[in-house]
This record gives C-alpha cells, structure tokens and sequence, in this order.
C-alpha cells in the first residue's frame, strides 16, 4: 500500500527537525489567516483558478520569494558549517545532511527561484508589451505554473517525509545511482524536476507562439522591443534543451527504478554520457535565465537614459549570437574528464566567442547611457551593479573556457564564485530591475524608492563580501561541497568574511520585503495615475496601471519601435480611442490545477514506489485533459459596452485620486 | 569639501579592504598561484596572460560606465541630450572588432596551449618518468608503484625532477584528482584510465584532493605528496616493500569497502596487475562481475555497499 514509506521516514535529527517545524509553522499561520479572513473563496476564484497571466505572473513571483527565502536559510547553514566544521571540530550537521542541503540550495535557486522569477515576470509583461491581451494558450499556462508549483512542493515535502538528493544539484551517476545512493532523496529530485520541466517546455512552446503570433498589427520582428526578442531567443533554448533534460532524468529513474544501466559504472552503463546530456540542458538552462535580463536591461536602460537604445539591430543579432552558440559550448562543464585537446580546444573557443556579443551589448547598453538624462532609480542601480559584477563574471568565465587554465579552476570554489557572479550579478541583479520597473504597471503603485536603494546596496557590498572569498579560497585549492576541512590551511578566515557577506545579502532580502510591505501600506503616496510612471516608451506603458485584465481596451498599432514614445512625442493621447470592440477571453478554470495536482500525486508515488497511486495519479491526468479538451465553452465575451463601464470607472477612479 | 570627503571615504575604503586582505592572507599558501611544478607553472603563466588581456575591455568597460553615468546624470544639463541617436556604425564596428581580435588571440593561444598542456601528453625529460596507478576508493585515495611493486592510501611520494605518469580509475564513484601546486586535474572514472603528466620542480609538501562530489566521506579524501630528492625517495620506495601490509586482491577489497579519514598506509604488492583488474572488472559479463563482489548495481532489493543514508 505505502510501497517504500515507512515511519523510518519521518525520523530526523533535530535539525531538521527544526526546519520542519519552522515549515508547518508558516503553513499553519497562513492557513489560519486564511480561514481568519474568510479568503478562501477569494483564494480559489481569483488565484488558483485564474488563467490572466498577469495574475499567474503575480503567483510565480510569489512562490519564487518564497522558494529564496528557503534557498537563502539553505545558505547560511552551508556557511555556518564550513565556519565551524574546521580541524578537530565537524561543526553542527553531518555530511549527508550538508550534502543534502547543497544540493537543495542549488536545485531551488535554479529551478524553482531563477526559473519562477524569469516565468513570472514574462506573464506580467510579454503580452503587455507586444499589446496583446493574453498569451497564446491561457489554460496551458496555468497548467504550466501549477506543474512548476508542485515541483518545488516535492522538494519541500522531502525534508519532512524521506530525504533529498545528496549528490549535487546534477546528480551526476555514478553517484546518483542506486548502488551509491539507494535512498528516495535522489528520487524526490528527479521526480520534482520532471513535473516542473515539463511545465516549462510547456510555457516555453506558449510564449513562442503568443510572440510569433499575437504581436499587434504593424509590430514587425524588427520593430519589437529587445526584451521580447531576448524572451524569443530564452524560449527557443527552453524548447530545444528541456525534452534532453526530460529525457535524460526518465534514463536515470529507469536506471534507478527498473535497474537499467544507462548510466551505471557497469554493464555497459556509461556516467559520461549523462553528463554530456545534462549539461546539453544545463548550458543553455543559464542563457534561458540571463537572455531575458539582458532583455530587462534594455529596457530599463533606454527608458531610464530617456533616449532610443543604442545599436537595436546589433543587439537583435548579438541575441541571436547569444541563442545560437549557448548550444555549442556544453563540454566546458567538463574540460577535466578527458576529452582530449582537440575537443577541448573547440569547446573553449566557442565559448569564448560568446563573450563576443555579449560584450557588444555591454557596449549598446553604455552608449544608450551616453548623450541621454540618466534618471539614477533603483532599477538603473541593479543595472551599474549588473555591469560591475557582470564583467567580473564574465572575465572569470573567459579565464576558465580556456582548457589549460579550467584544469586548475574546475570544481574549486573558484568556479562557485563564478556561476554566482553570473546568476546573482547577472540574472537576479535583472530581474529585480525588472520587478522594481514593471511593479506600477501591475500593482499601480511605485514600490519605496529608498528602501530599494538600501536593498540594491546590501546586495551589491554582500554579494562581494560574499564571493570574492571564494575566488581566493578557489585560488587555495579549497574544492566546493567541502563539509570540513584542515585548520592549517588558513581558510577558515575567509569563510568567515563569506559569511559575513551572506548576512548582508539577507539584510538586502530583508529590506526588499520591507520594501513590499511598506509600499503597499503607503501606497497611495505612490499611486501611478497615467499609467506611465517612468516615462515609458514600449507599449504597456499605454494601458492603466494596474492594467485591466483584458490588458489594452483598444489594441495599439505599431509603426515604428518605441510606439509609445513616439505617439508622446507627437502629442496622440490613447485615451480619447473610444471605438470599443466585443473582445473573447478565456474563462477561468480549475483544470490547470487540478491536472498538476495529479502530476505531483504521480511523482511522489513514483518516489515512494506507490504503484496504484501511479496509476490513480496518470489515469486523473488523462480524464481531467479530455474533460477540458471536451469542454467548448472554455471562453467568454466582454461586450463593448462593459469595456466603456470598465474603462469609464477606472477614469473616473483616477481623477477621484 | 563634499567631493573631498567622498573621495577620502572611498580611499579609506580601499585601505581598508586592502589591510584586511593582508590579515587575512598572511602567511596562506595560494596555491595556484605558488606552484611547484612544471604543468601548474604554465598554467599559472597561461592564467596571468588570459587575465592581462582581460583588462584590456574591462577597464574602458568600468571607466566608460562610471564616467557616463556621472556625465550624463540628470542633473547635469549642460551635458549634450541626443535621444534619437541611436546608432554611429564606426563605433558599433569598434566594438564587435575589438573582442573579436581579443577572442582571436585568445583562441589561438588556447590551441597551442590546449596540445601543449594536455594532461594526456607524457612529459619530455632525461630521467626516465615513474608510473604510477591511482584508484578513487570510498573514500581514499590509492596509488600503486606497479614498478617498485609497492603502494600507498592517502600518500604519495615522488622525486623531483623526474616526470610522473600518472594512470587513474575509480572503483567508486566519480572523483578528481587534483594537486594544484603541481598540476590541474583529471576525473578518476571507474572502468577507464585517465591521465595526468606531472614534474616537481621543487621539494617540499603539496596538497591533493579530490575535486568532484564523490559521497558521504568526500571531505576527507585528501592527501599529501612528498617530493623529495631521489635518495629519500629510494629510501620510501625500500621501506613501503619492506612493509608488512600485503596487498592482494583480498586486501584490496577490504580496503575498497567506504570507510572515512583512512591513515596512511604503505603496503608491497605482490598481486600482478591489480590496477587493470580493477579497471576491468567493470568491463566483465554479469556472471564474472559477481565473482568478484562488485556491488549489485540495479537491483533494489539487495544489500548495497553502502548503507543508506537515512530512509531505508
């Protein structure tokens, strides 16, 4: 009946124990708030239900915040132990407990943090942006969240009941075998990831085709703005690299379940091809995540300079570049495995020719600066600590594509300094411009301006205190994944200063939720009433903010890039269009949810080995899908009139303020 | 005064950093960055001129970005505001060109260097090079003297000056083999031999470990290498084959079963060829693999070498 659970696993040391009941601490206070406030109602009709991908963006970024908040405490007990876990000491968690937690903070922050902010942030703005009033396929989209959703729900449950992988974020074999780690945590990550990739394939096949197809007339590919080409170019990379991902975590469950040997140490089983195949993924996985805060940058540099950016057409090929060689460097990952010169030598020089138009747009992004009014708001600072740490990552990524040079950085700290440098300096850096630029657009509010730049500050000072360590502990011989070390080797300093820079970081987290909260409180001294708070110049700036849930109420045409600012220029107001229009909209639906739910009932039964829950599972998956695909009355119209109604109250509702 | 003051504060900023990079460095040993043999010297030399060539687009980088911002801020209105410029095709020339001219450099030194400093290329000398055989165990390290028909866990002794072939498997999980004074490393993969051609160029005590995550007691597969002068090293070699320890085929799988922050160890071997066993042994049929008490890959239900690590 339970196949492999048993109350063994529900049995912990402290620690964890801790952590769990922190867990069903916060589930039980909101539980509480919920049925305190009478919200569930709300909860279900106007959340779990809604198909508006600015509402679907809204849940993304929450669970993403949340998810930071987990990978972040993941953090400080990583430090906290390589602090104290020195010489005859061993610190305060074990080995697989430590290995556990590194590889969770890694799974989480890809995954479910990276991944959730970047999807988040492409339902709140990509059909805003090209002027259409949804995405391409509404009910797919929130089967895709809800699936990223269970995902990282999977992972959570491993604390309390099981274990997580203690393998890495990659779980590379032979390692991940059954052989070496015969317990569910490895199982609990590949399940988790085949839910909540399976999700993204799917919003990466949406945004493809609502950007292909559902641009506004006269919105040609050469007129759209740079971040929708950057989102075009990460989307590509999702619907090329996923299947692998997929693929390659069935070959290793087949392995771990049904005792194939694709990629055992024996019977023909060959680990090498794995790590071939996962970072056929894993590469372009980092490009998914940084192409579209290249994206935010654009915009937000433009915008903030109030000046056309510089070298569209150079940046629409560097993106293309970019979207191009991101599938030709993979082997990069794995100089050290012995390939041979020949193969080294052209993995490493592919990837040094990414550096090529990824500098070109460093360049564009200073000369959009240069001859324009910089306007030095929050998201213009995560733009300079962007271009700051951004090229220290950078020229550290140039370092190690060369092979000779690789042999003596790979797996030391050094490379963890760098991928941060990246992920941190790059990617998160973006999306938080991104999420401090767009807010007004969905809350219609501006978030505090001086608590940003607090935040901005404690991030940018941890983040070097934090990772500049690690380069030198990288430079010492110190390996990452270490659990304890010699107190002769003089590291233990500088994981105190890392260490130090983490605390600050989570200052910097800490502010950014005072930040939310203190501007909800006060936001009707941040109230945005025209809808352009920064001076805007692409075309969601046209609409209300908040904007309405059919997005535009007269959709805009295009004629030139930067619509919007031009129409200013000429002095043309969209708000005097009143020639209203009938408009369809998808009808909310509890499938996506649904649907998801049995996908997660699937993994975790698969994890357990819960065979008749994987069949109750599958055969609930199946019926909900051909219950929806059955139903034809899935959309609604929104009659002109009831556009005037909706429109005239929001006018009035501004000019009341 | 206030630009006075702000420049004062930066400075004290950067002593400071500066002064507690002292502290804190005082007396480390950088490793990469101190290196004891040939390999690590040319990979030091080849990271210093990467480095150097950098700096060639991260400083207009740093000073473009600083002194834009500060030029063009808002308030400053004597500063000239073009907002429809946007696009000079020399500059955009100049700024693909540059990092292509960069890249093409860097390509060609990573070529020679790639063939030059390929961990697979035997090392040329007048001494004739000493192999040694390294299987990745749980978790220790064990390298074979097929020549001296001796071994050692968790120790390695070598003359300087001399090349050393090494030869390396992994009768466990994946690890890598790296001592970063005197060379970069190599993964150590079970059912096959990588290389790594090293030379000492200098006496003293070096640092080994294993680079990639290989389970429960992989923090302490770690290691020392003496490099010494060939005397002392005759002396080791004589000592090790004088040694009690035997090691055969049933000592090694005893040793080869998971045990932590093993000591060293000197054995004499008498078993022939007990490192291309172990590489084989992978290879072998399933009737064979039995035979020689491999863990039971792929079967759930039988015990595992390993216990695991919380549910079971």
């Amino acid at each position: 009946m339970w196949g492999r659970l048993t109350l063994g696993a529900f049995q912990h040391d402290p620690i964890v124990y801790g952590a769990v009941a922190s867990m069903v601490l916060i589930a039980a206070a909101t539980l509480a708030a919920l049925f305190y406030f009478k919200r569930w109602t709300w909860l279900w009709k106007e959340w779990i239900t809604a198909v508006d991908p600015k509402k679907i963006g809204i849940m993304y970024m929450v669970v993403a915040v949340v998810m930071l908040l987990r990978g972040l405490a993941d953090t400080g007990m990583l430090r906290l132990q390589q602090i104290l876990s020195v010489g005859n000491s061993h610190g305060f968690i074990t080995s697989d407990h430590f290995q556990q937690i590194f590889t969770a903070h890694g799974t989480m922050m890809i995954f479910f943090v990276a991944m959730g902010l970047m999807f988040g942030l492409l339902n709140l703005v990509v059909p805003l942006m090209i002027g259409s009033r949804d995405v391409a396929f509404p009910f797919m989209n929130s089967v895709s969240f809800w699936l990223y959703v269970m995902g990282a729900m999977l992972v959570n449950i491993s604390l309390p009941v099981g274990e997580f992988a203690a393998t890495g974020w990659l779980a590379y074999p032979p390692l991940s075998e059954l052989a070496y780690s015969p317990g569910v945590g490895v199982d609990y990550w590949i399940w988790s990831l085949q839910i909540a990739g399976v999700g993204s394939l799917l919003s990466g096949i949406n945004f493809i085709t609502t950007i292909i197809k559902m641009r506004a007339p006269g919105m040609t590919l050469m007129k759209m703005p740079i971040f929708i080409w950057t989102v075009l170019g990460a989307m590509i990379l999702v619907i090329f690299s996923f299947p692998i991902l997929t693929a390659t975590l069935t070959m290793l469950a087949l392995d771990r379940t049904l005792g194939m040997h694709f990629f055992t140490s024996g019977f023909g089983g060959n680990p090498m091809m794995y790590i071939n195949l996962i970072w056929a993924w894993g590469h372009p996985e980092v490009y998914i995540l940084i192409l579209p805060a290249f994206g935010v940058f654009s915009e937000v540099v433009a915008t903030f300079s109030r000046k056309r950016l510089f070298g569209y057409t150079s940046m629409v090929w560097a993106t293309v570049a970019i979207t191009f060689l991101s599938f030709t460097v993979w082997l990069h990952h794995f100089f050290t495995m012995g390939a041979g010169a020949d193969v080294n030598t052209f993995f490493g020089i592919m990837t040094m020719v990414i550096a090529i138009p990824t500098g070109v747009k460093v360049f564009n992004w200073l000369f959009t600066m240069y001859r324009g009014r910089i306007r030095l708001t929050t998201p213009m600072l995560w733009f300079l600590g962007f271009v700051v740490t951004f090229t220290i990552g950078g020229v550290t990524g140039v370092l190690m594509s060369v092979p000779s040079i690789d042999f003596q950085m790979h797996n030391s700290l050094f490379l963890v300094a760098h991928f941060h440098n990246m992920i941190i300096g790059g990617v998160v850096f973006g999306y938080f411009a991104g999420f401090t630029y767009w807010f007004p657009k969905v809350m219609g509010f501006r978030l505090n301006e001086r608590l940003g730049k607090y935040a901005f500050w404690c991030w940018l000072i941890g983040f070097l205190a934090a990772f500049v360590p690690l380069y030198i502990l990288g430079l010492m011989g110190a390996t990452r994944r270490l659990d304890h070390y010699d107190a002769s080797l003089g590291w233990q300093q500088l994981f105190i200063v890392a260490g130090i820079g983490v605390v600050i970081i989570m200052l910097g987290v800490g502010f950014q939720l005072l930040q939310i909260a203190y501007s909800v409180w006060k936001r009707h001294d941040n109230l945005d009433t025209t809808g352009d708070p920064w001076n805007g110049r692409t075309l969601e700036w046209s609409t209300a903010s908040p904007a309405p849930f059919y997005n535009f109420a007269v959709i805009p045409v295009v004629r030139e890039r930067d619509q919007f600012w031009a129409d200013k220029q000429a002095g043309i107001s969209d708000l005097k269009v009143t020639d209203y229009t009938d408009i369809i909209l998808p009808k909310n639906t509890a499938m996506g949810f649904i649907i998801a739910s049995f996908a997660a009932a699937v993994a975790f039964a698969m994890v357990w080995q819960m065979y008749w829950l994987v069949a109750v599972g599958l055969l609930g998956v199946i019926i909900t899908a051909i219950i929806r695909l059955s139903d034809d009355e899935t959309e609604y119209r929104l009659t002109a009139a009831e556009i005037a109604g909706y429109e005239a109250r929001a006018t009035a509702k501004r000019a009341a303020l | 005064m206030k630009t006075l003051n702000r420049i004062l504060f930066v400075l004290a900023i950067t002593l400071g950093v500066v002064a507690l990079s002292i502290f804190l460095l005082h007396g480390s040993n950088i490793a990469v960055l101190n290196p004891k043999g040939i390999i690590a010297q040319k990979e030091l030399n080849l990271l210093i001129f990467a480095s150097l060539l950098s700096l060639v687009v991260v400083i207009p980088v740093f000073i473009l970005t600083f002194g834009i911002v500060w030029r063009y801020r808002e308030g400053n209105h004597r500063a000239k505001y073009t907002p429809d410029w946007d696009h000079n095709r020399l500059a955009e020339t100049v700024w693909w060109g540059i990092p292509i001219i960069l890249i093409l450099i860097l390509a060609v030194v990573t070529w020679t260097s790639s063939h030059e400093l390929d961990p697979y290329r035997p090392l040329a000398s007048t001494k004739p090079p000493i192999t040694i055989q390294v299987i990745a165990l749980d978790w220790k390290w064990l390298f074979i003297y097929p020549g001296q028909h001796i071994a050692s866990v968790n120790f390695l002794q070598i003359p300087t000056d001399t090349p050393i072939n090494l030869e390396i498997t992994s009768d466990a999980p994946m690890n890598s083999l790296w001592i970063p004074q005197l060379s970069g490393q190599i993964y150590a993969m079970a059912g096959m031999t990588s290389q790594l051609h090293l030379n000492a160029t200098e006496a003293g005590i070096y640092r080994g470990s294993s680079a990639n995550l290989s389970g429960n007691g992989f923090s302490g597969m770690k290691f020392n290498v003496q490099a010494s002068s060939q005397a002392e090293y005759d002396d080791w070699v004589r000592t090790a084959q004088t040694s009690s320890n035997q090691l055969t085929m049933s000592t090694y799988d005893e040793l080869a079963k998971p045990s932590q922050d093993t000591p060293v160890t000197l054995y004499s071997v008498s078993e022939a060829n007990l490192y291309g066993k172990v590489v084989m042994k992978y290879m072998a049929p399933a009737n064979q693999m039995t035979d020689m008490q491999l863990p039971t890959y792929g079967s759930a239900h039988e015990p595992n070498l390993r216990q695991s690590n919380g549910v079971q």
